[in-house]
């Protein structure tokens, strides 16, 4: 079983927030329009994005994501941070592409398998 | 001149909402002491003293034919008239108001004119009740504190357990508040990981409180999510305060939205809101005028989830009871 702290350890990004190490991740969706993510992204997987706001995190926590990878050297603002703090949902950041990150996680997670 | 501190053009909405939804007759004094034509000047001089009041109508069968103020007895004890009858010596030019007037109109007329009191007409031109400046701003104290108290409740939660036993929590979503986006959402979520649903339940109802409440952030002019946990089923229903959606059918067809590119900027707009929020619901409904739009979508549960939750409830009252004893 593949948990949060090891799928970021193998992808090597840097960890914003992790309180919960121990979570599942279950695969990955990559979007920005929220409620296109909404609509399809599943429980236990990471949400691959360039949304650094509390919004995204919302949204994660009702989806019960684990974890949110923000692309392209977004930084998460601060009310994110807290949010997602509350919520056990960790974020990772990374200079890479939201495609890049998408194939990488793929990768990471079949190794793990 | 009494002059009331509102200003009847410029005033924060709230304020020009009440002084024009407020009349004239909910504010006025309607306790009247009044005297007939024949009464003498003293005779009103002792009833302002006994009333603790500064103006007296006179009046002829109801209608209203002048009034005496606390000037015009000042001016009959040093002119040495006081024993004489009201009827020469009254104020005749008289402006009087509506009792369907809105209060508005009532604050402009103190600001125009010299008086502290005005006189209140019935569309019959009876006299039905008086007003003062005094009056209307205690009356206006008194709904704008019931206002910032509503305004306090807003973003709070409120539980109301009504006539069947259903639970049901509400909450306001201001215009544009994308600071609390996900608040209520997050709430009744919550609140439906507690009754143990399965996560699939929790997940459809969580979609379609989300999309409402984002849609009152992003669109309305604000509004309430209600959710409603029911037996069998979760209902979540959103009321707004306009402006309407102009095409509804269109807002139903997925990748349609009217979001600035500020609201995109965001991530919102995907023209994904409504489409979910239908495809998740088991029931949907949805009408729009500009004066609001009301939308109810209802996620039933499965006939395992209610058995699982009767003998998880049962347990709990069970243990209820056997503490008690």
């Amino acid at each position: 079983m593949a948990n949060i702290a090891k799928v970021a350890e193998a992808l090597g990004y840097t960890v914003v927030t992790m309180k919960d190490p121990e979570r599942n991740v279950s695969g990955g969706y990559t979007g920005d329009l929220l409620s296109d993510v909404m609509g399809h992204a599943e429980e236990d997987e990471l949400l691959i994005t360039i949304q650094g706001h509390k919004n995204t995190a919302a949204v994660a926590s009702l989806l019960s994501l684990t974890a949110i990878i923000l692309c392209n050297g977004r930084e998460a603002l601060q009310d994110m941070i807290e949010s997602a703090e509350m919520e056990g949902i960790a974020i990772l950041q990374t200079q890479e592409t939201q495609y890049q990150a998408s194939i990488r996680l793929d990768g990471v997670l079949k190794a793990l398998r | 001149m009494q002059t009331i501190p509102i200003n009847t053009y410029t005033s924060p909405t709230i304020i020009l909402e009440l002084i024009y939804r407020l009349k004239v007759k909910d504010v006025m004094t309607r306790n009247l002491h009044a005297v007939t034509r024949d009464a003498t000047m003293r005779e009103v001089q002792h009833l302002m003293r006994e009333k603790s009041i500064t103006g007296v109508p006179v009046l002829s069968s109801k209608r209203l034919i002048g009034i005496v103020s606390m000037d015009d007895i000042i001016q009959a004890l040093d002119q040495g008239y006081v024993e004489e009858a009201v009827e020469s010596h009254m104020s005749k030019n008289l402006i009087v108001l509506e009792e369907d007037m809105p209060v508005s109109f009532a604050i402009s007329y103190f600001d125009r004119y010299r008086y502290h009191r005005l006189p209140v007409l019935s569309k019959n031109k009876e006299l039905v009740g008086i007003v003062t400046t005094r009056d209307i701003t205690t009356r206006l104290l008194w709904e704008i504190n019931r206002e910032v108290e509503n305004m306090e409740r807003m973003n709070q939660e409120t539980l109301i357990i009504d006539g069947l036993s259903r639970e049901v929590t509400s909450f306001s979503i201001m215009k544009h508040d994308f600071e609390n986006a996900g608040f209520a959402s997050t709430e009744i979520k919550k609140r439906l990981k507690k009754s143990g649903l399965f996560p699939r339940t929790i997940r459809k109802a969580a979609i379609a409180s989300y999309e409402l409440e984002i849609n009152l952030v992003v669109h309305s002019n604000g509004g309430r999510i209600t959710a409603e946990y029911g037996p069998q089923e979760v209902t979540i229903t959103s009321e707004d305060r306009g402006p309407g959606i102009p095409d509804v059918d269109k807002a139903l067809e997925k990748g349609y939205s009217t979001a600035n590119e500020w609201i995109r900027s965001l991530g919102f707009g995907a023209g994904m809101g409504l489409p979910n929020v239908k495809s998740v619901s088991d029931s949907f409904s949805i009408s729009s005028t500009s004066q609001g739009t009301l939308v109810v979508a209802t996620v039933k549960f499965s006939e395992k989830e209610i058995e699982m939750m009767k003998s998880y409830q049962k347990e709990n009252t069970d243990g209820e009871h056997s503490e008690g004893s």
